[in-house]
């Protein structure tokens, strides 16, 4: 397909209303889960219930979803993509594409680029690049310190009011507690939000996967969970200390959902993400050096994980992330120790996430609710629900649909997924962005 | 005009002057009104008295400082006292040790007054319990400024006329800030309402608990005021990041037109300088028909000489 074409069409003001029938709706927003139909006019909800049927609404073209389940689009609160300067892994265009094919509307995408998103200028570029090319919504996270290098505070009020979504240090833990306390404190001024990963640098220096026995037979060196844990305990008194509204990237680990509980038990403004691979796979999946089984935090134990699926089930863990990282065979191509950490996920979200509801571990409404209501709250877009007025983001899903990953199909320009050759049940048929269709299956 | 005539009206039973912590309402009018005639006394041809005619003042800077040192310097002049300068670069000095054996050395010389300045909190009390003679804070640390805190003060009256019902927004970085914490302690003495403006990093911790409304939004903390005091935003505060950098900080705290609208009509813009414009006073505000920052340094030498009359009159006369 031509792009100019497909983004012209994408930025076509929607001409009629489109009705969407014989449906079911699941909205976790609402707890909403019924059959009926849902218009979508000017590129918002315009109304929906169990009256919205073919033929309705007059002048409205309608769409038979043949009982399928329509739900709000996915938010994906962390997509590293390359744009600027890396984007030979993937640019804005074809991260946009693999998101829109994985029933993703909404991704923030993270600073860790070439010149790093530090600077006004840079988060207005993403923006106008994004506008131009993407066929979801891109919302830029900027870095909390400039270049990342965790000595000096960005400018976060500036940087907020050009549209930056919230604030991370990227793949790395800002090590200097005072700095981390003035950010946090700093950032409580404007209600910005700050996402942090988590890993001590010193205490997981050399590591390259869980620490534990498949590392050990591996002869790997291993990073402990305690790395993620102790920066995560750090953080939760700074917490406490300035009021700051803080989200833990990623955990990964029983010990640090623990942590998690008692800092929300005692009502501090502290949420966190989980990402997708930690959900679904485990440290054995590295096998044989397999590098696609790279990332940080790095797979853990078959018990944490289990962990990790627990929280979502109980809504202790808020958001369930791609973490979508797409590398070259530059990266990944070479000895385990040294390949590069990440793995692409925003086409194989949706489905490695009703594996677990199809396994029973998670309904349907806290699985959607971690992938768009609660990312929608935490980051204060109007999406990720089905009422009237939200803004027409959705997925057309078939939640039993089988089909099988297949890497050269994956419309990423990175093709390092853990999940090739996995056979997923339920995908996303029509992904639409503002009323508009922006992905059709087959 | 005889300073002796009104002796029994003044209030001033101190030996020092520390900070403006510990002096009663009653005891800073009286230094204002005190300041009152030295200001008159200074826009005269004649600008000099022999009110400390025969007294040794001397200025003891171990930071550096142009205005209140040259401000100290011709109070002294024009009450008559001699005057000697000493400024003692903090590089070549070692804390503690150095500071008493200097203060022990000075009182040798059997001084009357002596005005000091350094860059610790809690250093010019120290060195006031051993010398013999009347010490008065010219700035210690992030502690107390006391004669600026009287500046300001008398600056606002001869403006507004009294203190009830005023309401005083200091804005910046309070947390480092000496100039802040001797005007809340004064303006609150003297019964205004104080705010203070400033991002959480430079608020200061249980700022609220000083008997102030802390606010993080110039917009919210200018509401109505009576005043506006700036503050000056040291280089530093950049590079110990709490705050990102200067741009972002006169962006939303730098005081200009459109934030000053917040304030009623007839507010007053003050500053203790040196300022930083384009940080956080833009030129035009610094320059404008409300500053009253040329005044403020008019009044600093008038209030130095009424301190400097005050403290000399509980010297003892033998």
């Amino acid at each position: 397909m031509d792009t100019e074409t497909e983004i012209e069409a994408a930025h076509r003001p929607q001409r009629k209303p489109l009705a969407l029938v014989n449906a079911r709706l699941v909205d976790p927003a609402s707890g909403l889960d019924a059959f009926g139909g849902l218009l979508v006019a000017n590129g918002t909800i315009a109304d929906l219930g169990m009256h919205i049927t073919e033929g309705s609404v007059e002048g409205a073209e309608s769409l038979d979803c043949g009982g399928r389940t329509v739900t709000p689009g996915l938010i994906d609160m962390m997509v590293f993509c390359g744009e600027p300067g890396h984007e030979h892994r993937e640019t804005l265009a074809t991260a946009s594409r693999a998101a829109a094919a994985g029933g993703v509307t909404t991704i923030c995408c993270m600073p860790n680029t070439d010149p790093v998103i530090d600077d006004v200028a840079l988060v207005d570029f993403v923006r106008r690049r994004a506008r131009d090319t993407a066929l979801v919504n891109v919302h830029p996270m900027a870095a909390m310190t400039r270049e990342l290098k965790g000595t000096d505070m960005a400018e976060l009020g500036l940087l907020q009011d050009a549209g930056a979504i919230a604030f991370t240090n990227g793949k790395t833990s800002v090590a200097n507690a005072k700095l981390m306390r003035n950010v946090l404190s700093y950032a409580k001024d404007y209600d910005a939000l700050i996402v942090h990963h988590l890993e001590d640098a010193n205490l997981a220096k050399d590591g390259v996967m869980n620490e534990g026995e498949v590392a050990t037979r591996l002869g790997l060196r291993g990073i402990p969970t305690e790395a993620e844990t102790m920066m995560l305990d750090r953080d939760i008194r700074l917490v406490e200390l300035t009021g700051g509204r803080y989200h833990a990237a990623q955990i990964s680990c029983r010990a640090s959902l623990n942590v998690i509980q008692s800092a929300k038990e005692r009502g501090l403004p502290v949420t966190c993400g989980v990402s997708i691979n930690h959900l679904t796979l485990n440290e054995n999946d590295v096998g044989p050096y397999r590098t696609f089984f790279k990332m940080t935090p790095p797979l853990r134990s078959e018990d944490d994980r289990q962990a990790m699926v627990e929280g979502v089930a109980r809504g202790d863990i808020d958001v369930i992330v791609s973490a979508h990282d797409p590398r070259g065979a530059e990266g990944k191509r070479r000895p385990f120790a040294e390949a590069n950490d990440g793995a692409v996920g925003l086409e194989t979200m949706l489905g490695a996430g009703l594996r677990l509801f199809h396994n029973g571990e998670i309904t349907l409404h806290r699985l959607l609710n971690a992938l768009s209501a609660r990312p929608a709250e935490l980051l204060g877009l109007a999406g990720g629900r089905l009422m009237k007025g939200a803004p027409a983001d959705l997925a057309l899903i078939d939640l039993e649909m089988p089909w099988t990953v297949a890497r050269d199909e994956l419309r990423s320009k990175s093709k390092n997924t853990p999940f090739e050759e996995a056979r997923f049940e339920g995908r996303t048929l029509v992904t639409f962005v503002a009323g508009r269709p922006v992905y059709h299956y087959g | 005009m005889s300073i002796a005539a009104e002796a029994p009206t003044l209030s001033f039973p101190h030996r020092h002057l520390l900070g403006i912590e510990g002096l009663k309402r009653d005891e800073i009018l009286s230094l204002l009104d005190l300041s009152e005639e030295a200001a008159a006394q200074s826009r005269r041809v004649d600008k000099k008295s022999n009110d400390l005619r025969g007294r040794t003042l001397i200025n003891l800077f171990f930071e550096s400082s142009t205005r209140t040192q040259s401000s100290f310097e011709l109070a002294g002049k024009r009450l008559g006292a001699d005057v000697m300068n000493m400024s003692i670069p903090t590089s070549s000095i070692k804390k503690g040790e150095t500071l008493i054996d200097t203060a022990v050395t000075l009182n040798a010389m059997r001084p009357d007054l002596l005005v000091v300045r350094h860059h610790a909190a809690g250093a010019v009390e120290l060195l006031s319990q051993k010398v013999d003679c009347s010490v008065i804070n010219a700035g210690d640390g992030s502690h107390e400024h006391p004669t600026q805190a009287l500046l300001d003060a008398l600056t606002i009256r001869r403006h507004k006329g009294d203190f009830e019902g005023l309401t005083v927004a200091i804005c910046g970085d309070i947390a480092h800030s000496r100039v802040a914490r001797s005007n809340i302690l004064s303006l609150n003495t003297l019964g205004a309402r104080v705010r203070v403006v400033a991002p959480s990093t430079l608020l200061g911790e249980a700022v609220d608990r000083l008997g102030v409304e802390a606010f993080t939004s110039m917009h919210d903390g200018l509401k109505d005021a009576d005043v506006v005091m700036m503050l000056r935003l040291q280089r530093e505060r950049m590079s110990s990041s709490l705050i990102p950098s200067q741009r972002e900080y006169f962006h939303f705290y730098g005081l200009d037109a459109e934030k000053l609208s917040s304030a009623k009509e007839d507010a007053i813009v003050m500053h203790p300088g040196p300022m930083n414009r384009g940080v956080e006073i833009d030129a035009s505000i610094a320059d404008g028909a409300r500053s009253v920052i040329r005044e403020q340094v008019e009044m600093g030498v008038a209030v130095r000489m009424a301190v400097l009359q005050a403290l000399a009159r509980n010297l003892p006369n033998e």
